[in-house]
C-alpha cells in the first residue's frame, strides 16, 4: 500500500478574496480606502445627485416633447420645452435658408463629412487626393451649391445663411486658413531676414493685440467707410477674413512654441545631410514641431469654434444667434424656452468640441514616437 | 469716444450719398436695419421669415418702391451699431424700435420720419404687493436693463415724485425677468411693449399687474440718413399711407375693390387720381402696393401686437386720432 503524499489532481482555483477583486474590492480600493476618502466619495455623490437630478428632471422627466405653439409649454413648471427646439430646429441648422433649398445644405454637410472622415483616419489610402478634395474642390463646390446663381441653382444670399451652417463655415474657414498662415508667420518670425521678420512680428502682434469682437466690429462698421464709394463686400466674407487673420496670429504663436522646442542639433543634422531650407523645414523640423504642439493647436481650434458665436455682433446669425433670435418669437415665448434653447446650444457645442478634443488625443498617441516617458 | 466716432461718421457719410432711391432701385432690394429680435416688432417665425411691426415698415417701403414687399434684405443690428450702419450706408432705412429723441435727431446725421408706435416706460408689479399706482412705490426695489434710457427715465420719475428706490440692473432681459420673478425686486420696468412680451416669460403672468402710470414718452419710428429729402419723403409717406388707409377703411382685403371707389380721398390714395406717386419719384400704385401687400396701420398693429397675438397689446395711444389716439397722417392731396 502506497501512500500518496502528493496530490494527484490540481485543486480548482478558488475565487479571490472579496477584498481583492470585484466591484466591492474596486470600490474599497478606489473610493473608500481611508475614512477621509470615504467621506469625500459620499460628499461627491451627494453633490453629483444635487446637480444631476434637477438636470435630468428638467431635460427628460418634466419636459414637453410635442406641440404647435407656446400653449403646450406653459403648464409645465420647470421642464424643458423640446417642442420649441423641434419647431425651430431647421432654423438652428439651416438658418433662414429657403426651405425648398435645404437639400443643397444637406449635400454640403454630407460632402464635408465624406471628405473629412477618411482624412482623419490614418489608415485610409489616397491622402493626397483626399486633401485636394477637402481643401480645394469641396470649398468651391460648397460655395456654388450654397450661393447658387449658376448651373440652374437659384441664388441664396448670404444674409439668409445661418444657424449651424454659419457656425461651421466660420469655424472651418478659420481652422483651415489659420494652420498654413500660422506656419508661415511662425517661420517668418524666426527668419533672419529683417523685413520678413518685422512684417511677421507686426502682423502677429497687431492681430493678437485686439479682441476678436473688435475685429468683427471694425470689419462691419469701419470697412465700408474706408472702401471707395459703393464698393460692397459681403458681410459673411468680411467676417471670414477677419476670423482667418485673427486665428492665424494665434496659431503662429502656438507653432512658434513648437519650433522652439526643437533642439539646434536637428537643424544642424538636417543641414549636414545637405537639405535646403524648405526640405529641412518640411521633412525634419515641422513634423516634429507640429507634433509637439497638437494639444495647443487643437486648443486654438476649440477656442475658435466657440468664438464663432461672436459673429452675432455684426448681425450674422450663427447657431447660438439663431437660438437667441428664436426666443423672441411671440408664438413661443414661455418661461422655459430660453433654458431649453441654451441647453440645446450647450449640447451641440459640447459634442463638436469634445470630438475635436478626443481626436487630438488619438492623434497624439498615434504620432507618439517615444519622446514621452 | 462714441460721440467722436459718430461725428466722424457723419463727416464721412456726408460725402456724395444723395439719391438713395436710385441706389435702392439699382441694387434691386431695400437694405433695412431691424433689431436682433424683439417680440412683435422684429422676429423670425418657425420658417425663418421676418415679421413684426418694424419689419412691416420695411416691407411697406419696399412695396412702395418696387411694388413688391418681399424685396427687402434684413440687416439685424445691435443697439450699438444701428446708427453707424445707417450713416455708413450699410442700410437704407433703420426700422428698429428706436426712440425719437432730440439729441438723436439733431446730432447723429439721421432723421426720424415719423412715429409708428407710441410707447412709454411702464411698471410691472406683483398683485400681491397691493400697489395700485406708481406713486405708491416709495422705497421699492426696481429691476431694469443695464445701460438703457430706462435707467435714466426711472431716476427722473422717482426724483420728480420725491420717492426713493433701489435699482438692480442686468445685461439681458431674461435675467431681469428672472430676478423680478424670484423676488429680488418689487418692480420690473421697461417699455410697455417690452413688458407685454417679457411678461409671457413669467410662470404665472396673471399674478402680475401693469401699473397705469407711464414714466416716459417713447415714440418709436423709422430713420433715414440726413440729406436726402426724396428718400425721407418716401419713407415718411409710406407710413402715412398706411395710417390714411386705416382712416379711409381701405384694407388689404378690399384694396383692389376700393380702386373703383367714388371717394376722391380713396382714389387719390390708391393712385386712381392725381400724380402723387410721381411727386415721390415712384409709380402711381405706390400706396396700393403697400396696402394690398402689407395692409393698413390697424391691420399691421393687430397682426403683430394686437389682441389675437400672445402679446395682447391694446391700441391705446396708437389708436387713430378719430378714435382718441395719436395716429394722424396728413392728407394726400
Amino acid at each position: 500500500m502506497t501512500q500518496h503524499f502528493v496530490r494527484e489532481n490540481l485543486l480548482a482555483a478558488r475565487p479571490p478574496l472579496k477584498t481583492q477583486k470585484g466591484m466591492l474590492a474596486w470600490m474599497q480600493h478606489n473610493l473608500f480606502s481611508t475614512p477621509l476618502n470615504g467621506l469625500l466619495t459620499l460628499v461627491s455623490l451627494v453633490l453629483l445627485y444635487l446637480l444631476l437630478a434637477p438636470l435630468i428632471r428638467f431635460s427628460l422627466v418634466d419636459a414637453v416633447w410635442n406641440g404647435e405653439n407656446r400653449s403646450v409649454c406653459l403648464g409645465v413648471d420647470g421642464g424643458a420645452c423640446w417642442a420649441f427646439v423641434k419647431a425651430k430646429f431647421s432654423l438652428y441648422i439651416y438658418g433662414r435658408f429657403p426651405a425648398d433649398q435645404h437639400w443643397r445644405v444637406d449635400i454640403v454637410y454630407i460632402m464635408g463629412l465624406l471628405g473629412l472622415v477618411p482624412m482623419l483616419i490614418p489608415s485610409t489610402p489616397y491622402k493626397k487626393y483626399n486633401a485636394i478634395f477637402l481643401l480645394v474642390v469641396f470649398p468651391v463646390l460648397a460655395f456654388v451649391l450654397l450661393y447658387g446663381d449658376r448651373f440652374g441653382l437659384s441664388q441664396v444670399d448670404t444674409s439668409l445663411w445661418g444657424g449651424l451652417l454659419v457656425t461651421l463655415i466660420v469655424a472651418a474657414t478659420g481652422i483651415v486658413a489659420s494652420l498654413p498662415l500660422g506656419i508661415l508667420l511662425a517661420l517668418g518670425r524666426q527668419s533672419k531676414r529683417p523685413m520678413l521678420k518685422a512684417a511677421s512680428v507686426g502682423f502677429i502682434e497687431f492681430w493678437r493685440g485686439i479682441p476678436l469682437i473688435t475685429v468683427l466690429f471694425m470689419s462691419s462698421i469701419m470697412l465700408p467707410l474706408l472702401l471707395p464709394g459703393g464698393a460692397h463686400i459681403d458681410l459673411l466674407l468680411r467676417a471670414l477674413i477677419g476670423v482667418a487673420l485673427f486665428s492665424s496670429a494665434y496659431m503662429a504663436e502656438v507653432i512658434r512654441g513648437g519650433l522652439q522646442a526643437i533642439p539646434k542639433g536637428q537643424y544642424e543634422g538636417a543641414q549636414a545631410l545637405g537639405l535646403g531650407y524648405p526640405q529641412m523645414m518640411m521633412l525634419v523640423i515641422l513634423p516634429q514641431a507640429l507634433k509637439h504642439v497638437i494639444p495647443g493647436i487643437v486648443n486654438s481650434f476649440i477656442a475658435l469654434f466657440k468664438d464663432t458665436t461672436l459673429v452675432l455682433v455684426i448681425g450674422l446669425f450663427d447657431m447660438l444667434g439663431m437660438i437667441q433670435l428664436s426666443f423672441t418669437d411671440a408664438n413661443w415665448i414661455a418661461p422655459n424656452i430660453s433654458h431649453t434653447g441654451y441647453l440645446f446650444a450647450a449640447m451641440v457645442f459640447w459634442i463638436f468640441c469634445y470630438a475635436m478634443s478626443r481626436y487630438s488625443r488619438f492623434l497624439e498617441d498615434y504620432l507618439h514616437t517615444g519622446h514621452k516617458g | 469716444m462714441a460721440v467722436l466716432l459718430s461725428a466722424s461718421l457723419v463727416l464721412f457719410a456726408g460725402v456724395a450719398r444723395a439719391a438713395t432711391l436710385d441706389d435702392v432701385k439699382k441694387q434691386g432690394y431695400l437694405k433695412c436695419g431691424v433689431s436682433q429680435g424683439l417680440p412683435g416688432f422684429s422676429s423670425v417665425d418657425d420658417s425663418g421669415t421676418w415679421s413684426g411691426l418694424d419689419v412691416d415698415v420695411c416691407r411697406a417701403v419696399a412695396a412702395a418702391v418696387f411694388g413688391d414687399a418681399k424685396k427687402v434684405k434684413y440687416r439685424p443690428l445691435s443697439a450699438k451699431e444701428r446708427f453707424a450702419a445707417l450713416q455708413t450706408g450699410e442700410i437704407d432705412l433703420l426700422s428698429r424700435n428706436t426712440t425719437w429723441t432730440m439729441s438723436r435727431d439733431t446730432s447723429l446725421g439721421v432723421n426720424f420720419t415719423g412715429t409708428t408706435y407710441y410707447d412709454g416706460q411702464g411698471f410691472l408689479v406683483r398683485k400681491a404687493l397691493g400697489v395700485k399706482s406708481a406713486r405708491e412705490l416709495d422705497g421699492a426695489t426696481v429691476c431694469a436693463n443695464q445701460g438703457t434710457t430706462t435707467e435714466q427715465n426711472l431716476a427722473d420719475y422717482f426724483r420728480s415724485h420725491k420717492m426713493k428706490y433701489d435699482i438692480v440692473v442686468f445685461e439681458k432681459s431674461d435675467e431681469v425677468v428672472r430676478a423680478y420673478e424670484s423676488g429680488r425686486c418689487d418692480v420690473y420696468t421697461t417699455d410697455r411693449s417690452g413688458i407685454a412680451a417679457q411678461r409671457l416669460k413669467l410662470a404665472k403672468p396673471e399674478e402680475h399687474l401693469v401699473l397705469p402710470e407711464i414714466a416716459s414718452k417713447e415714440p418709436l419710428g423709422p430713420l433715414v440718413r440726413e440729406g436726402d429729402d426724396q428718400w425721407f419723403n418716401i419713407v415718411k409717406w409710406s407710413v402715412f399711407a398706411m395710417i390714411n388707409a386705416e382712416d379711409l377703411k381701405v384694407t388689404q382685403a378690399n384694396a383692389a375693390k376700393m380702386k373703383s371707389s367714388q371717394n376722391p380721398k380713396i382714389r387719390r390714395l390708391l393712385g386712381e387720381e392725381g400724380s402723387f406717386g410721381r411727386m415721390l419719384g415712384l409709380e402711381e400704385s405706390w400706396a396700393y402696393g403697400i396696402i394690398s401687400q402689407v395692409g393698413n396701420y390697424g391691420e399691421v398693429f393687430e397682426r403683430n401686437l394686437g389682441s389675437k397675438t400672445p402679446l395682447k397689446l391694446a391700441r391705446g395711444a396708437n389708436k387713430l386720432w378719430s378714435n382718441g389716439g395719436l395716429m394722424y397722417a396728413p392728407p394726400i392731396r
